[in-house]
C-alpha cells in the first residue's frame, strides 16, 4: 500500500504528483529530493532506492532520468512497490510511445487518468495495458520520436539505422496511425547482458549471461503465439547431463541456469518442446528473464600491457580483439581504463588507417577513454598512451591502475546461442500474415579485463 | 490527490507565478460554463488541462472551486475525470464548496454507464470532508451491490476510504459484514482482492476497542478463509496474488500434510517475473517449514536460483530488492550459499549499497574450501578506485581472518595491504591487524616485524592511531622503538584531537613502563601530566586513576594495566539473534532492506494489518541484563521518598496450581500460541501505588514475577503505559499459559489478557498471577 506517487525531473520539479492516501505530509516531493542529491556530503555514493526519512519510507527508481517515487509510511514489500514503479514507468511509456520529460509533461492528464486506475486509496488495482484501455480516453499526443532516447533494452535497435524497424519501440499503443489502421506486426527481442572477469593472466574469472526475451505485440485479436526455442535447451543444474567441455567451444546444449517467465506463459509443451504459448497482452513486456553461467564464448579480448620508461613516463598497449564472426559488427564501444593517481598528462597513437575512434584522458577522475564506432567481426584494434606521471612510480603502476573495461552493444549476435526457432502466430484466415520481427543484440553488462 | 499549494516552493522561471493566470483562468472558465456552443468542450478540455497543470506545479488554484464545478456539467468524459482530479484534490480545503459537488456526482453515481458510476463514486469518496459522509453510505451501498465489477470494485475501496474519514459511520452501515460477504461470494477477483485489503485494514483497526473485530481479524487466518484464497489464487492479478501470499504466510496449518500441499500448490509461482510474488511465497515457505528443519533448508535450496535469476535480471532497483533478501537468508545460512560465492563478486559499475551487500555476503560464505579465492577477490577491490569500497573490502579480509582456522595466507595479505602505502589502506589493514593479534597472538613475531617499519606520522585517522599505539604498548618488549615512538607522540599530546588515541597513548605508555621501566620513566611522567591537564573528562579521569594506582603500588598497577590476556574467541556481534530472528520475521518487508525490525522505524498507527506481531517487536525482548534499571529505580525511591503508607491488596489465599520455574518458550512460538488459542480469561486489577512507584523500572517486575515462576517473553512501553507479555508453564505437563498485561500507571489499573492450552485452569492461574502481581513493589 502506497501513500503518495509522483515523477520528478532531473531539476526535482514534480511533473505528476498523486496522494492516494493523504498520510504523507506535502512537502515529501522536496524532502526526498534534496536526500537523494545529498546522500552523502562527499557525494561518492548514491542513494539506495529505499530510504526512510520521518518515519516515511520513499521508494524510487530511475527512468530515463526522471524518478519516479512512491512514499509510505507502512511497512510493506519493497519489492512490490520497485516493481509497480517499473510497471507504472512502463504502461505510461506503452501509452505515449515515448517516454521522457517532455512525452510526460504534454500528457500529463493522460497520465493522470492512468494514475487513477493504476491504484486507488493506495492499493494496485490494474497494471495491463491492455486493461485499462477501457478507461483511458485522452489521446496521446505523440512527440517527435527522431531528436529522443528512448525507454528501454530495445531502443539499442534503433542505432542500426535502416536495419531494424525502429518504429516499433515509439510507438503508442493506443495512438492510430497517419494512415490509418494499425500494422499487423509483433517484436520478439532476446537481449542479452554479458558480465566476464579476466584475470590478468585472461583467464576467465567469472562470466554470466543475464537475458530476456521481449516482446511487443501490435495483433489485432489477441491471436495465441507459440514461440519455439532451441530443441537442446536445458535448464537447472539437473539440465546438466555432466561437464560438458564441448560447450565452450561453440557447440553441445545450451544450459540456462534458471529462468523464469510472464504470467501470461504456459509452459504445457515446455519439457517436451522448449516452446512457450501465450496470447501476448498489449504493450510491451519481458516474456521470459534467463540466468546462464555455463561457459561461453566472450566476444572480444583484451589484452593490457604497461611499459615503464623512466621513473615520470610510461606505456599502456590495450589491444581489443573481436571473436566474433567478420558478417557481424559491434557498435558504441567504450573501452576504460583509470590511470594512477598521479598521472599528469596522457597522449595517444592508433594504428594508421583508424577511422572513427575517439581518445580521451579524463583529468578529473584520471581515466583513459577510448571510444570505437565500430568494430568488424576477426578485426583487431590497438591503442597506445603515453603517460607523463607527476610524481615517481615506484613501478606501482600497475597496482595503481585499472582494471580495463569494456561496454558494447553487438546487434544480431547473442552469446549464449540461445534461439527463437520459430514464431508460430494462431491463424484467422490464410491471407493473414502478420509482420514477425525477431531480433537479437548483446551487450556488455560488467565487461572486466584485469591488469 | 495533488499538491495543493505549495506556496512557500518558488516557481522556476518556466513555469507560471501564479496570481494573473489564475483570474485570468476564472473569468475564461466563467464564459465557458454556460455557453452550448459547438467544440466548446475542446475550448473546456484546454482550460481545465492547464488548471491541472497549475495544480500540479503547486500553484493553488483552489479559488476557481466555483467555477470549474459550474463547468462540469458535461457528457465529456475526459473533462469530467479532470474535473473529478480537481474536485478530489480541493474538496478538503473547501468543505462549504465542497457540497456544491454532491450533487452531480450523486446524479453521475446513477448514470447508465458503468464507466461513470464508478469515477463519480471514486470521487465522492476521495472528498475527505467529514460532513459530507451521510451521503456517501446510500451511494457506497448501491456500489457494492452493483452489477459490473469495475464500479463493485471502486465501492469497496470507497468503503475503505469512509471509514477513514468516519469510521462509525462505516461501521455503523454494517459495511464490513457487507464486504466479507462479497470477499467469500464475488466472481470478481479484484473485487474480493479489494475487499481483503479493506478489511484488514479496518478490523486491525477495531480490533483494539472491539472483541468482535478482533475476533473478525483472526477468521482471515482461518482454514476456510486462507483455502479459499488459496484455491482461487490463479484469477487474481499478480499484485493481488502477492495480498493472498501475504496472508497464507500468517497461516498455522494444523497438520503436516497441510503445508505439503500449499507448497505444491504455490511451488511455480516461484517461475514469476514479478519479484514481489516470488518474495511472497517464498516467505509462505519459510515461515510454513519454520520447525521442519531438513524441508526449511530444502527450501533455501530450492529459492537460490529464482532469487539469483532476480536478481540478476530487472531494474538496478528492482534487484536490490531482492539481493536484501538473499542477503538476509545468506547471513542466516551460509553454509548453504558457499558454493554460490562467484554470485556476490562485486562488479565495477554497481552502485555502493550493492557492493556493501555483496561483501558482506563474501565475508559469511567464506570457508576452508573457497577462502583462498574469496579473499584473492577482495584483494583485487582493496586496490580499488571506490575508496569506501576498498576500505570495505579490506575490513571483510579481517573479517574472514578472524572467523577462520587456517588465516596463514591471510595474514601475508593484511601485511602487504601495509605496505601498499595508500593510506587509508594502512590505517584500515592496522585496525585488522590489532583485532587479529588480539585473537591470534601467536602471529605476533611477523606482523610487529612489519608494523613496527611503520612510520606513526603517517597515520592519521583516529582509529587507525588508536591500533598502532595500542600495539605499541602490547608488544613494546618487541618493539625496539616503541618507547621512543610513544614519547614523540606524548610530546605532540596537544595537537592529538582524539579522545580515543590519547586514552589509549595513556594505557599504551603504562604497558611500556612495565616492560621496560627505565626507557620508558621519562615518556610516562610526561603523559600522566599530560592527561592529568586534559580538558577530557575520560582522559583525566584515567590519568588520574592510572597515577593513583602507581602510588600505591607499583605490581598492583601492573595487574590492573597489564594483565596476562586470553585471546578473545569471539568477537561480539552487534546485532543479537532475536533482532535477528524479528527481521527473518518480517521477510518481504522493508524491516529486511533497513536490516532492522519495524518497530524501529515505523510509528505505531502504521504497521501492518496484522499488527500483534510488531506488538510483540515493539517490546524489547525481556532477557536482558537489569542490573542498571533497578539501581537506578532505588535512587529514585529513595529520592523522592516514595516510602508511601498504603496497605498493599489483599492477597487471595494462595492458589493450588504449580508452576515449573524453569519454563522456556521461544517467542516464535510465542507468537504462533498466541495467535491460536483463543482468550479464555480477560480481567483487570488494580495495582498498588508501591507496585507503581516501582515500574519506573519495568524490569523490576519482569525479575519479581520470574519469582513466581511466571516468565516475560516481552516488554516495552512508556509511562503510563507498560506493555508486557508472560508465559507460564504448569509444573508437572508442558500445558501453557500466556498473559498480556498492559499496566497504566497513571489509573493504576492492570489489563491481563490469558490465553491457556488448559482452558480450565486459567481461572486458578489468573489468581496466581494476581497475587503475584499484588506483591510487586513490596519491600
Amino acid at each position: 500500500m502506497i501513500s503518495q506517487f509522483f515523477v520528478l525531473s532531473q531539476r526535482g520539479d514534480n511533473i505528476v504528483f498523486r496522494d492516494y492516501r493523504g498520510e504523507v505530509q506535502k512537502g515529501s516531493a522536496e524532502i526526498f529530493f534534496r536526500k537523494v542529491k545529498f546522500w552523502k556530503e562527499d557525494g561518492q555514493e548514491e542513494a539506495p532506492p529505499v530510504f526512510n526519512v520521518d518515519g516515511v519510507n520513499y521508494f524510487h527508481v530511475k527512468v530515463v532520468g526522471l524518478l519516479f517515487v512512491a512514499t509510505t509510511r507502512v511497512n510493506v514489500s519493497p519489492s512490490l512497490v520497485l516493481e509497480l514503479l517499473q510497471r507504472i514507468a512502463h504502461v505510461i511509456k506503452d501509452y505515449l510511445g515515448i517516454l521522457n520529460e517532455d512525452s510526460l509533461r504534454k500528457n500529463f492528464v493522460l497520465v493522470y487518468e492512468l494514475l487513477d486506475e493504476v491504484i486507488d486509496f493506495g492499493y494496485v488495482q490494474i497494471t495491463s495495458t491492455e486493461m485499462l484501455k477501457s478507461y483511458v480516453f485522452n489521446e496521446p499526443i505523440v512527440i517527435d520520436a527522431a531528436r529522443l532516447q528512448s525507454l528501454g533494452p530495445a531502443s539499442i535497435f534503433m542505432q542500426g539505422g535502416k536495419r531494424m524497424p525502429g518504429t516499433a519501440v515509439t510507438k503508442s499503443v493506443v495512438a492510430t496511425e497517419p494512415g490509418g489502421r494499425m500494422r499487423e506486426e509483433i517484436f520478439v527481442d532476446i537481449i542479452e547482458k554479458i558480465s566476464i572477469t579476466f584475470s590478468s593472466s585472461g583467464y576467465i574469472l567469472t562470466s554470466e549471461i543475464d537475458g530476456t526475451i521481449q516482446m511487443k505485440s501490435y495483433l489485432s485479436g489477441n491471436p495465441e503465439i507459440r514461440v519455439a526455442l532451441n530443441d537442446d535447451l536445458g535448464i537447472g543444474k539437473d539440465g546438466r547431463p555432466t561437464y560438458d567441455y564441448r560447450s565452450s567451444s561453440g557447440s553441445g546444449a545450451v544450459i540456462l541456469d534458471d529462468c523464469n517467465f510472464h504470467e501470461s506463459v504456459r509452459l504445457d509443451s515446455f519439457d517436451s518442446e522448449k516452446t512457450l504459448s501465450l496470447v501476448p497482452p498489449d504493450g510491451e513486456f519481458t516474456v521470459m528473464n534467463y540466468r546462464m553461467t555455463q561457459e561461453f564464448k566472450p566476444p572480444f579480448r583484451i589484452n593490457t600491457l604497461i611499459e615503464e620508461a623512466g621513473a615520470l613516463k610510461a606505456e599502456v598497449i590495450i589491444k581489443v580483439r573481436a571473436e566474433f564472426s567478420s558478417s557481424i559488427t559491434a557498435n558504441t564501444i567504450m573501452v576504460l581504463m583509470p590511470l594512477p593517481k598521479y598521472t599528469s598528462r596522457a597522449s595517444f597513437e592508433l594504428e594508421p588507417g583508424a577511422v572513427g575512434q575517439t581518445m580521451d584522458f579524463k583529468e578529473a577522475n584520471k581515466r583513459l577513454e577510448w571510444g570505437l564506432k565500430k568494430i568488424v567481426g576477426g578485426s583487431e584494434h590497438t591503442l597506445r598512451a603515453k603517460l607523463t606521471f607527476s610524481q615517481e612510480s615506484h613501478g606501482n603502476i600497475t597496482k595503481e591502475s585499472g582494471p580495463v573495461s569494456m561496454t558494447f552493444t553487438i546487434p544480431m549476435y547473442n552469446a549464449s546461442r540461445l534461439q527463437v526457432k520459430y514464431l508460430q502466430i494462431a491463424k484467422k484466415s490464410g491471407t493473414y500474415n502478420p509482420y514477425r520481427w525477431v531480433r537479437y543484440v548483446t551487450q556488455a553488462n560488467s565487461y572486466v579485463a584485469r591488469i | 490527490m495533488a499538491p495543493p499549494a505549495q506556496s512557500q516552493r518558488s516557481p522556476s522561471p518556466s513555469q507560471p507565478s501564479g496570481k494573473g493566470e489564475v483570474s485570468d483562468l476564472k473569468s475564461q472558465l466563467r464564459q465557458l460554463a454556460g455557453s452550448r456552443a459547438p467544440g466548446i468542450d475542446d475550448s473546456k478540455r484546454e482550460l481545465f488541462k492547464k488548471v491541472i497543470s497549475y495544480m500540479t506545479v503547486g500553484i493553488d488554484v483552489s479559488s476557481l472551486f466555483g467555477e470549474m464545478v459550474m463547468c462540469s456539467a458535461t457528457s465529456d468524459i475526459v473533462l469530467k475525470k479532470m474535473c473529478y482530479l480537481y474536485v478530489g484534490n480541493y474538496a478538503k480545503v473547501n468543505p462549504d464548496l465542497a457540497l456544491l459537488t454532491i450533487n452531480f456526482l450523486q446524479r453521475d453515481c446513477k448514470d447508465e454507464d458503468p464507466m461513470i458510476r464508478g469515477l463519480a463514486l471514486r470521487s465522492l469518496c476521495s472528498l475527505r470532508v467529514a460532513n459530507l459522509v451521510e451521503y456517501l453510505v446510500g451511494p457506497l451501498g448501491s456500489g457494492l451491490k452493483d452489477n459490473n465489477n469495475y464500479v463493485r470494485t471502486v465501492a469497496v475501496m470507497g468503503v475503505l476510504k469512509l471509514y477513514h474519514i468516519s469510521a462509525s459511520t462505516c461501521v455503523d452501515a454494517d459495511f464490513p459484514a457487507m464486504l466479507k460477504h462479497s470477499m467469500l461470494n464475488d466472481s470478481d477477483a479484484q473485487v474480493v482482492a479489494n475487499c481483503l485489503s479493506a478489511l484488514q485494514e479496518i478490523w486491525s483497526s477495531e480490533a483494539s476497542s472491539s472483541e468482535e473485530a478482533s475476533r473478525e481479524r483472526e477468521a482471515l487466518l482461518s482454514k476456510p478463509v486462507v483455502y479459499y484464497f488459496l484455491n482461487r489464487i490463479k484469477e487474481f492479478s499478480e499484485w493481488a496474488q502477492c495480498l493472498v501470499l501475504e496472508l497464507v504466510g500468517k497461516y498455522v496449518p494444523s497438520e503436516t500434510s497441510e503445508i505439503f500441499d500449499i507448497m505444491n500448490l504455490l511451488e511455480d509461482r516461484l517461475q514469476h517475473a514479478n519479484g514481489a510474488v516470488v518474495l511472497a511465497t517464498i516467505k509462505v515457505f519459510l515461515q510454513l517449514t519454520l520447525s521442519m528443519t531438513d524441508v526449511h533448508q530444502q527450501v533455501y535450496e530450492r529459492i537460490k536460483a529464482p532469487l539469483l535469476t532476480l536478481v540478476s535480471s530487472g531494474s538496478p532497483e528492482q534487484s536490490y530488492a531482492v539481493l536484501s533478501h538473499l542477503h538476509l537468508l545468506v547471513m542466516r545460512a551460509p553454509f548453504i550459499f558457499s558454493s554460490d560465492y562467484k554470485h556476490f563478486y562485486c562488479q565495477y559499475n554497481e552502485p555502493s549499497y550493492v557492493k556493501k551487500l555483496k561483501l558482506e555476503m563474501l565475508t559469511a560464505v567464506a570457508n576452508e574450501s573457497n577462502t583462498y579465492e574469496i579473499v584473492t577477490e577482495l584483494c583485487e577491490y582493496a586496490a580499488n578506485v571506490d575508496i569506501p569500497i576498498a576500505r570495505e573490502s579490506i575490513r571483510a579480509v579481517g573479517k574472514i581472518a578472524l572467523q577462520q582456522y587456517d588465516v596463514n595466507a591471510i595474514v601475508d595479505r593484511l601485511l602487504q595491504f601495509l605496505e601498499m602505502e595508500k593510506d587509508y589502506v594502512t590505517a584500515e589493514a592496522l585496525v585488522l591487524v590489532k583485532d587479529l593479534l588480539r585473537k591470534y597472538p601467536q602471529w605476533s613475531q611477523d606482523c610487529i616485524a612489519v608494523v613496527g617499519n611503520i612510520s606513526s606520522k603517517n597515520i592519521q585517522e583516529p582509529k587507525a592511531k588508536a591500533a598502532l599505539i595500542w600495539m605499541l604498548g602490547e608488544y613494546s618488549q618487541d618493539m625496539h622503538d616503541a618507547p621512543y615512538i610513544l614519547e614523540s607522540l606524548i610530546e605532540n599530546w596537544e595537537d592529538e584531537h582524539s579522545a580515543e588515541v590519547r586514552l589509549h597513548l595513556l594505557t599504551a605508555v603504562m604497558k611500556c613502563f612495565f616492560k621496560r621501566p627505565p626507557e620508558t620513566q621519562k615518556a610516562l611522567g610526561a603523559a600522566l601530566a599530560a592527561g592529568l591537564a586534559d580538558f577530557h573528562q575520560d582522559v583525566h579521569d584515567r590519568a588520574l586513576f592510572y597515577y593513583r594506582l602507581l602510588q600505591y603500588n607499583v605490581s598492583v598497577a601492573q595487574r590492573v594495566v597489564d594483565p596476562p590476556k586470553q585471546a578473545v574467541s569471539v568477537f561480539a556481534d552487534t546485532q543479537s539473534s532475536e533482532i535477528k530472528d524479528r527481521i527473518f520475521d518480517e521477510f518481504n518487508s522493508l524491516s529486511v532492506v533497513y536490516q532492522k525490525p519495524s518497530y524501529m522505524f515505523t510509528d505505531k498507527e502504521h504497521r501492518g494489518p496484522f499488527e500483534f506481531s510488531d506488538e510483540l517487536g515493539h517490546l524489547s525482548i525481556g532477557a536482558e541484563s537489569t542490573g542498571h534499571a533497578s539501581q537506578s529505580s532505588l535512587a529514585i525511591d529513595d529520592l523522592l521518598g516514595l516510602g508511601l503508607p498504603v496497605a498493599p491488596a489483599p492477597a487471595p489465599s494462595p492458589p493450588l496450581l504449580k508452576l515449573n520455574s524453569k519454563a522456556v518458550l521461544d517467542p516464535g512460538t510465542f507468537q504462533q500460541k498466541w495467535r491460536q488459542l483463543p482468550i479464555s480469561l480477560s480481567q483487570e486489577y488494580s495495582v498498588s501505588p508501591r507496585g507503581v512507584a516501582a515500574l519506573t523500572a519495568p524490569q523490576a517486575l519482569l525479575r519479581h514475577m520470574q519469582g513466581h515462576s511466571i516468565h516475560c517473553i516481552a516488554s516495552g512501553g512508556q509511562s503510563p503505559n507498560y506493555k508486557f507479555f508472560f508465559f507460564a508453564q504448569k509444573a508437572e505437563e508442558s500445558s501453557t499459559f500466556l498473559v498480556e498485561c498492559i499496566i497504566n500507571t497513571s489509573s493504576a489499573k492492570a489489563q491481563i489478557k490469558i490465553k491457556a492450552d488448559d482452558q480450565s485452569a486459567s481461572e486458578a492461574f489468573s489468581t496466581l498471577f494476581q497475587s503475584a502481581l499484588s506483591e510487586f513493589g513490596l519491600p
